[in-house]
């Protein structure tokens, strides 16, 4: 059983359904990366298990979020605080907004360990160094004291990540951390994810749109389409032998060493946006698979031996490579 | 005189910027664009790549004249543009088409897509030719209906295969794209790709590509120049050629592989990259190479042909039997 179990969860606004029976968990020292194109409902997903969704005005539906066998979704506000920035940190999308102009970013880090930690001024200044120090921030007691303007923002990311690990989190849910940043500053900072969760034990959800950050570093996949689960598999099954079409063709849409020109054709069509999904299976106007029932009829779960997919007629490994 | 092989030849181009003293602020001067030549020839594609405020923006504007350069010359099919009186410019210019990063800013909302494809003949005072529009959208892939929608009501697919439509209406020779596809997704941006590569071959066009994305530039140029902080740091004759600089290495290395079974240990690069403002003295990239040595801190080194055939800026560059580091 994992550390995290989000169960069949249902998000929506006023009428809307954004998310439909998303479903996977993540256990200690495991990444679980949270894959799919804009608008697939990533965000959302985080959020829900931030228990951040009034923010935006949505709520969960259905389904249930369970963290350490506590169902997150029938907690009150004052019982989730106990777990958010706590026991649950959140990454979120744009690093940038996460940091107050005016304050010593030192001083943004102590808050976090002071407020859920209790702990004394000066204890808490000591941690945030040490902390900063652990991330390779060189020079961390100087930086303490400097102001976000004055980092690159590959510092500012590494900072934000301190701010989340100053609570001691078990959980750490990362929306895109490192899509704004140039890709050598993106592998340093993947890589300082990846050693955090291996060497302290911590879950992570990653929340990427990027399939070689997915392959580099996760070890189980979730794939989102549309608001819902195309399917969830172990990484290097998921990569090895996609079960649904789209995982597939996703997946075929990176440019790789030695691919042939030409070879790359992406997917015809566009992700659909919540108004205009279609019906039964929301990938099928795009998916070259597709049979009449799939225009109609929802495809349910299929489970397959490390996971699970939702596809009327899923990919066997032979015929990935046809 | 017209260059039978390259279309298009920068030498030695360079911009400066000088942010303006103001009541508190001293003048300061950065140089975006250092010394930059390249020759791109005929139907080919060159690929510019480098992480971001490395010059390529500005390079791409200096390519097409929206910048003046501070030094430095480009001639376009032959002729040096920097001579040109403005009217001669607009001649040429439309020779020479860009397409924008951006597919949500760089088409303006209050125009239907009608007018956005058929504005470059507006601008060029050419009256146009009946069903050239429809031509234009069906090259492109998009219905004709789309002529009548406005910008908001496309996907950024759409809007990006506009962005090229109305780049080719004027039947240009090269087109600089300058990361058509980075706002996309990879569904979308592998769309472009093949579209551009299709254009290519039926319009028998030259491209200038640029990106920040070594994989994409490996997949699609023939020829690939990368730069750091405003220069180039290396030339790779084609895309399959192992790096010598080890900047160009670390791109690589830093480039993630969608294969778990390829996994290798990542973050090679330490350091920070300086400030444009302040570059050192000696190798810009010298704070963040393992391979730095006392010389690579006091000296600049410059572009020099190395054994492998191509040219390289590093004192120390990565010998031909040094195996990859895994
Ligand atoms: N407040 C809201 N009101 C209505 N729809 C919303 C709201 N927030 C998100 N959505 C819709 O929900 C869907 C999922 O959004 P979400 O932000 O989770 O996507 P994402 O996968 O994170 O995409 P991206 O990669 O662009 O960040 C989108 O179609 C979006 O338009
Ligand atoms: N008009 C300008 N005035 C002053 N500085 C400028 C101007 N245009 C660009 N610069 C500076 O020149 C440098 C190079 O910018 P440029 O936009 O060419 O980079 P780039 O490689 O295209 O980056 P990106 O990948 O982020 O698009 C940057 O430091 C930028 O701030
Ligand atoms: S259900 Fe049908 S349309 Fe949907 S992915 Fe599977 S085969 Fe394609
Ligand atoms: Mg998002
Ligand atoms: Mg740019």
């Amino acid at each position: 059983m994992g550390l995290l179990e989000v169960d069949r969860l249902s998000v929506g606004i006023g009428r809307l359904t954004l998310l439909e029976e998303i479903a996977f968990e993540v256990d200690r020292g495991e990444i679980l990366g949270l894959v799919g194109e804009s608008g697939s409902g990533k965000s959302l997903t985080a959020l829900a298990i931030a228990g951040l969704l009034p923010l935006i005005g949505a709520r969960v539906t259905a389904g249930a979020i369970r963290f350490d066998n506590t169902d997150l979704t029938r907690l009150d506000e004052s019982r989730l605080r106990k777990f958010r920035g706590r026991r649950i940190a959140f990454i979120t999308q744009n690093p940038m907004t996460a940091l107050d102009p005016l304050q010593p970013i030192g001083e943004q880090v102590d808050v976090v360990a002071r407020l859920h930690l209790g702990l004394t001024a000066d204890v808490a200044r000591s941690r945030t160094i040490e902390i900063l120090t652990q991330l390779r921030i060189p020079e961390a007691a100087t930086i303490y004291r400097q102001y976000p303007h004055q980092l690159s923002g590959g510092m500012k990311q590494r900072v934000v990540i301190a701010m989340a690990l100053a609570g001691e989190p078990d959980l750490i849910v990362a929306d895109e951390p490192t899509t704004a940043l140039d890709v050598t500053v993106q592998a340093q900072i993947i890589h300082l994810l990846t050693s955090l969760v291996r060497e302290r034990g911590l879950a992570l959800v990653l929340i990427t749109h990027d399939m070689g950050v997915v392959a580099q570093c996760c070890d189980r996949v979730a794939v989102l389409y549309a608001g819902r689960l195309a399917e969830q598999q172990g990484v290097n099954a998921l990569f090895a032998t996609p079960a649904h079409p789209y995982t597939h063709a996703l997946i075929d849409c990176i440019p790789k060493d030695g691919m042939a020109r030409d070879s790359l054709t992406g997917i015809a069509g566009s992700v659909p946006s919540v108004a205009h999904f279609p019906p039964g299976c929301r990938f099928h106007p795009r998916c070259i698979g597709r049979q009449s029932v799939c225009e109609t009829n929802v495809p349910g779960a299929t489970a397959l031996p490390g996971g699970v997919v939702s596809c009327h007629f899923p990919l066997n490994g032979d015929q990935r490579h046809g | 005189m017209a260059d039978a092989t390259n279309l298009l030849v920068i030498d030695r181009l360079t911009k400066r910027f000088d942010s303006g003293a103001g009541l508190f602020a001293p003048r300061r001067s950065m140089t975006a664009v250092r010394d930059v030549s390249l020759a791109v020839s005929r139907g080919s594609v060159v690929g510019v790549v480098g992480e971001s405020g490395c010059g390529k923006s500005t390079l791409a504007r200096l390519v097409l004249r929206l910048l003046e350069p501070t030094q430095g010359t480009v001639h376009f099919d032959g002729i040096d543009l920097g001579k040109l009186a403005p009217r001669d410019l607009r001649k040429a210019r439309r020779r020479m088409q860009m397409v924008f990063q951006d597919p949500y800013s760089s088409l303006d909302p209050r125009f239907t897509i009608e007018q956005v494809v058929g504005e470059p003949f507006t601008v060029q005072g050419e009256v146009l030719a009946p069903g050239r529009i429809a031509e234009l959208l069906d090259q492109v892939g998009l219905a004709g209906e789309i002529a009548r929608s406005y910008p908001h009501q496309l996907s950024g697919g759409q809007r990006q295969r506009v962005g090229v439509a109305r780049a080719l209406a004027l039947r240009p020779d090269l087109l600089v794209l300058d990361e058509p596809t980075a706002s996309l997704d990879v569904s979308i941006q592998a769309q472009i790709i093949k579209l551009l590569q299709d254009l290519k071959r039926d319009l028998g066009l030259t491209y200038l590509f640029i990106s920040h994305d070594l994989g994409l530039v490996r997949y699609f140029c023939d020829r690939i120049i990368v730069m750091y902080l405003g220069a180039v740091v290396e030339e790779l004759p084609s895309p399959s050629t192992e790096p010598r600089h080890p900047y160009t290495r670390a791109l690589l290395d830093s480039t993630f592989s969608p294969d778990p079974g390829k996994r290798r240990h990542l973050a090679s690069l330490t350091g920070e990259i300086p400030s444009a403002f302040n570059l050192p003295k000696g190798c810009a990239f010298a704070a963040r190479c393992s391979r730095a040595s006392s010389r690579c801190l006091s000296e600049r080194p410059s572009l020099t042909m190395h054994a492998s055939g191509h040219r390289a800026a590093c004192f120390h560059p990565i010998a031909d039997d040094e195996k990859e580091p895994s």
